[in-house]
């Protein structure tokens, strides 16, 4: 068969590529071959492009269960008891059907959780559109937090957490990463293998339709004005379906029946069958007239590349077969013997009696292509790196700027989103959506678990190598703040065309940003994922590497919230401001500028921050914490005192900066490793104590109390804003954006 | 005493009125699979929150036809407490053990936060321990729980006492701002003629502990507790 460019481009495949594909076959694939290893090759499957790098990132530690490479991670929660976790993107399914490329993201991630043997107990997602003054990016963003909604509420795992950013590079290609955590025993975990000759391979679930062939190949290409016309390749899902796998498949894991299992996600059969062969170093010879299919007459290549949703793929041992139909019949679901493991090490794909396809499994996973590719130095940075003051317009007036800041949707409450996410099922969720890193309680322990998805596009376009640093910081600084020692994290990192040199270092620079982060806090990185090609017309977003983070608590009593506690209390702020401007909500709100440099991030002094918060929070000196982010000192305070009705009055040092940006940069700079907490008036002295010993600076400014936001700069006032206007601009502000009735509870 | 507590295939708040029963009361209790034709000998029933069968038809509205509902039903007649939390009480309205229907919430949106309800009658087994006109504030989480009945129905349901929680405002006025859903006359729960059966869209398994931010549904529970020690509920065997 002789392959056109025409078909090689449909396939995303150069032809380079195929001339590797020829030499390890030693022969022309057949056209089912050639879609087998064009999903495999792709970048969602095979991370060509990132894979060099990612190798450079820390994965071990003394917690590790499992590092990179399975369908999770998992680290050592104590107990016998180990936290499965993992991210991943959904992001151009979402932009073209807003609502099902959600649900089937937040689907896939619970698919890849439960694979693992683990009870999926808490959801988070970190979301990125573009201004919801446009009225697509109000309907995409509606859809995809429906479809969270949809998914996560029908299930029952609980949407615990997450974070919300708007900028414009986002408007034709949203972010949806989501993020999912669920419990496992220590040595009961999973793996996604083949082994073991003529143990039969099962299929169970939903069955095979066309919806999604060649997912993973779109999410490999960027947007154009014909995107759209790709809609089928998204998959609907169907919640109801995987609530009944994930019953079955744990009752099933419950047996010692199982050899391996993994979910078909992205490239289906294919990749389920292929990588389980591969980490198995077997072979799998599969039966696709066997495949229950939703339609009539699908080819061979259709069947193995069909994305439809809520599928897994079982290795059961032989002799044990009928023990498993058994159990997911008992859920209505009708478990099919496809194939057997073999150890030849080949993929061989029949159809009946005619063999379509047989190739090496490692050809498609192990000795799959990976590039090196061309990096440059963004032209764009020195120029967006020079942030002079003195250029720009005057500031308006503190409380002008507040008022603004307040409202804008980065910063604003996000009631109207996590209030439609189901967030209290399984009853262990100790700290809500909105009030700081999310906390579940591990029942049948003391202990609970802090989650915190984190990333900054802004700081990462202006410095990747920085910015990197300062999200997987922020994440970390968040399960800190409620107490909990981060312990592992998973990374997803949205970048643009990595074929341009400019993306590709944006892209090699956070991921060493990355490293470098999580060595000097000692948060080893156990999986993620990588999207690229997040890209419209040729303009990427901003590079967004989001950082979720898992931290362990102790003692689930002891867990402190955002919120001030009571009327009194002293404020005081740990770390000290240097009025860093650079990429901040300030200057984009105020003077529509992404310019400057990241905030200056001193790894020692964040460790030791969170080493205090701990310590802290641990023997109940810190009563609240929150951490200053978005919007700086003053947003911060404000937030402390939203949903409490006190205010809090609080003097800080005045800084200097050009032109009349003193107050500005002073109440609204960025600068990293500060939180805000209270502590009872009385035990100030001990808890400063306990800083300095750790030389962390901690300084006592104000108290809770009284209905104003008061802030004063070295002595003088510059803030003094009644609660009572303040909160609704920040509590209603996305609600204004949708003409919805409110109702009050 | 023992709660049996059904398991529809899409249940998803059964671990959690499971724990509260087993775990926080420190009672007796079952899961019962909805295909299982007995109830285990409980002395209350427990319908939890979901989505029964996926809920993709209206919901519940499958769940009526699970054998178990044949169980249910019988001892309902018998007498015998029923408590439809959320998916439990859309489901004992499709099987007709309660009045009325559900339509999605007037928001057009699923929502989960706290409300306050106000208990109305105290004369049913999941309310005997409560002080008439108590505001309990208990978590909702529905994407339909507007609950509709025809106007006659409405008034014989209010002249005969069957309303038994109400949504309120914290002064405990059933104010259109205070009713979450659109819920006819702001009813949040209520019970049948024979006032064993109750079936309310607020979560009280959810607000048992102080630490999960409040322990006001705990009454609930307690009250069957306290109606089957005292003997006000039929033994059902």
């Amino acid at each position: 068969m002789t392959i056109s460019d025409e078909v090689l481009q449909r396939h995303g495949l150069t032809r380079d590529e195929y001339g590797r594909i020829v030499e390890m076959l030693g022969r022309e694939p057949t056209l089912t071959e050639l879609g087998i290893y064009s999903v495999m090759w792709s970048e969602h499957c095979s991370y060509k492009s990132s894979k060099v790098h990612l190798k450079t990132l820390p994965t071990t530690g003394t917690r590790v269960l499992q590092g990179p490479g399975e369908n999770a991670g998992a680290v050592d929660i104590g107990d016998g008891l180990a936290a499965v976790f993992k991210i991943e993107s959904h992001n151009h399914p979402s932009f073209i059907e807003p609502y099902q490329g959600a649900a089937t993201g937040v689907g896939g991630i619970i698919r890849d959780i439960f694979t693992m043997g683990a009870r999926p107990i808490a959801l988070l997602n970190s979301l990125r559109f573009g201004s919801l003054d446009e009225a697509l990016v109000r309907r995409t963003f509606s859809g995809v937090v429906a479809g969270i909604a949809g998914y996560g509420n029908s299930i029952g795992i609980p949407t615990v957490g997450g974070e919300i950013a708007f900028d414009e590079t986002y408007t034709g290609n949203p972010l949806v990463n989501v993020f999912c955590l669920g419990l496992a025993g220590k040595d009961e975990i999973i793996k996604g293998v083949a082994s073991g000759a003529g143990n039969a391979v099962y299929y169970v679930g939903a069955k095979t339709g066309r919806d999604g062939i060649h997912g993973a190949t779109m999410a490999s290409a960027e947007f154009d004005e014909r995107s759209s016309e790709k809609r089928p390749a998204v998959q609907v899902g169907d919640p109801f379906m995987e609530k009944l796998l994930l019953e079955a498949c744990l009752e099933v894991m419950k047996t010692d029946a199982l050899v391996g299992i993994q979910d078909m996600g992205a490239a289906g059969l294919t990749s389920s069958s292929c990588e389980m062969a591969s980490r198995g170093g077997a072979g799998v010879e599969i039966d696709v007239s066997l495949v229950p299919q939703r339609e009539t007459g699908m080819t061979p290549y259709e069947i193995m590349l069909s994305e439809s949703q809520e599928r897994m793929l079982l290795v059961v041992k032989r002799g044990r077969e009928a023990e498993v139909e058994r159990i997911f019949g008992r859920w209505d679901l009708h478990a099919v013997h496809i194939g057997e493991v073999t150890t030849d090490g080949l993929v061989r794909v029949k159809n009946g009696a005619e063999v379509v396809a047989e190739i090496p499994a490692s050809s498609l996973t192990d000795a799959a292509p990976q590039y090196r590719r061309p990096m440059a130095k963004p032209a764009y940075l020195a120029e967006a790196q020079q942030l002079n003051l003195a250029t720009l317009a005057a500031p308006p007036s503190p409380s002008e700027v507040f008022r603004r800041l307040l409202a804008s949707p980065s910063i604003a409450s996000k009631r109207w989103v996590y209030r439609q996410y189901d967030h209290m099922v399984r009853t262990n969720t100790v700290v809500t959506p909105g009030m700081g890193a999310g906390v579940v309680r591990v029942k049948g322990t003391q202990r609970a678990l802090a989650l915190s998805v984190d990333g900054n596009g802004r700081f990462v376009y202006l410095d990747p190598f920085v910015g990197a640093q300062l999200a997987v910081a922020e994440a970390a600084r968040n399960v800190a703040c409620a107490g909990a020692q981060p312990i592992g994290a998973t990374n997803c990192l949205n970048f643009g065309n990595p074929e341009r040199p400019e993306i590709m270092w944006q892209f090699a620079r956070a991921v060493e940003g990355l490293g470098v982060a999580c060595r000097a806090l000692d948060i080893p990185i156990t999986g993620g994922n990588v999207s690229l090609y997040n890209e419209t017309d040729g303009k990427s977003v901003l590079p967004t590497p989001i950082l979720g983070v898992v931290g362990l608590i102790e003692d689930a009593t002891k867990v402190v919230g955002r919120s001030f506690r009571d009327e009194g209390d002293a404020v005081v702020l740990l770390g000290s401001g240097r009025g860093e401007l650079g990429g901040s909500e300030y200057l984009k709100v105020i003077h529509g500028l992404v310019k400057g440099v990241p905030p200056v991030l001193d790894l020692d002094l964040e460790s030791a921050l969170h080493r205090l918060l701990v310590s802290g929070v641990a023997s109940g000196l810190i009563k609240s914490a929150h951490d200053c982010s978005e919007g700086g000192f003053a947003v911060t305070l404000a937030e402390c005192c939203f949903g409490t009705g006190m205010g809090a009055a609080a003097d800080i040092p005045g800084l200097e900066a050009v032109a009349g940006f003193g107050p500005v940069a002073t109440l609204f700079g960025e600068t990293a490793s500060r939180v805000i907490v209270s502590v009872d008036s009385d035990r100030v002295a001990e808890f400063q104590a306990l800083a300095r010993a750790l030389n962390v600076p901690a300084t006592a400014i104000g108290q809770v109390g009284g209905d104003r936001v008061r802030i004063a700069t070295s002595g003088e006032v510059v803030l003094d804003e009644p609660l009572a206007e303040l909160e609704p601009l920040w509590s209603e502000a996305i609600d204004r954006y949708f003409a919805i009735p409110r109702a009050v509870a | 005493m023992k709660f049996a507590i059904v398991v529809f295939p899409g249940s998803n708040c059964d671990h959690d009125a499971y724990h509260a029963a087993k775990h926080v009361l420190g009672q007796d209790a079952e899961f019962i699979w909805h295909k299982d034709t007995s109830l285990q000998g409980a002395d209350a029933v427990v319908l939890p929150g979901g989505f029964a069968h996926g809920d993709y038809l209206r919901t519940g509205a499958i769940a009526r036809f699970s054998p178990v509902m044949q169980e249910v039903t019988k001892f309902a007649a018998a007498g015998g407490p029923v408590l439809g939390i959320c998916n439990g009480f859309q489901i004992l309205l499709e099987a007709g053990l309660l009045p009325g229907a559900m339509l999605r919430n007037r928001s057009v949106k699923f929502q989960c936060e706290h409300v306050i309800v106000k208990v109305e009658q105290t004369d049913t087994p999941f309310s005997l321990a409560c002080d008439r006109g108590q505001r309990l504030r208990i978590p909702i989480a529905h994407g339909e729980g507007n609950y509709y009945a025809e106007p006659e129905v409405v008034e014989r349901l209010e002249s005969h006492r069957q309303v038994v929680f109400r949504y309120v405002d914290t002064n405990g006025a059933p104010t259109p701002e205070a009713n979450p859903n659109g819920s006819v006359n702001n009813i949040a729960g209520l019970c049948n003629e024979g006032r064993n059966v109750v079936g309310l869209m607020p979560h009280p398994e959810r607000a048992c502990e102080l630490s999960l931010g409040s322990a006001d549904g705990l009454v609930m529970f307690e009250s069957v507790v306290q109606s089957v020690a005292q003997g006000t509920v039929a033994t059902v065997r």
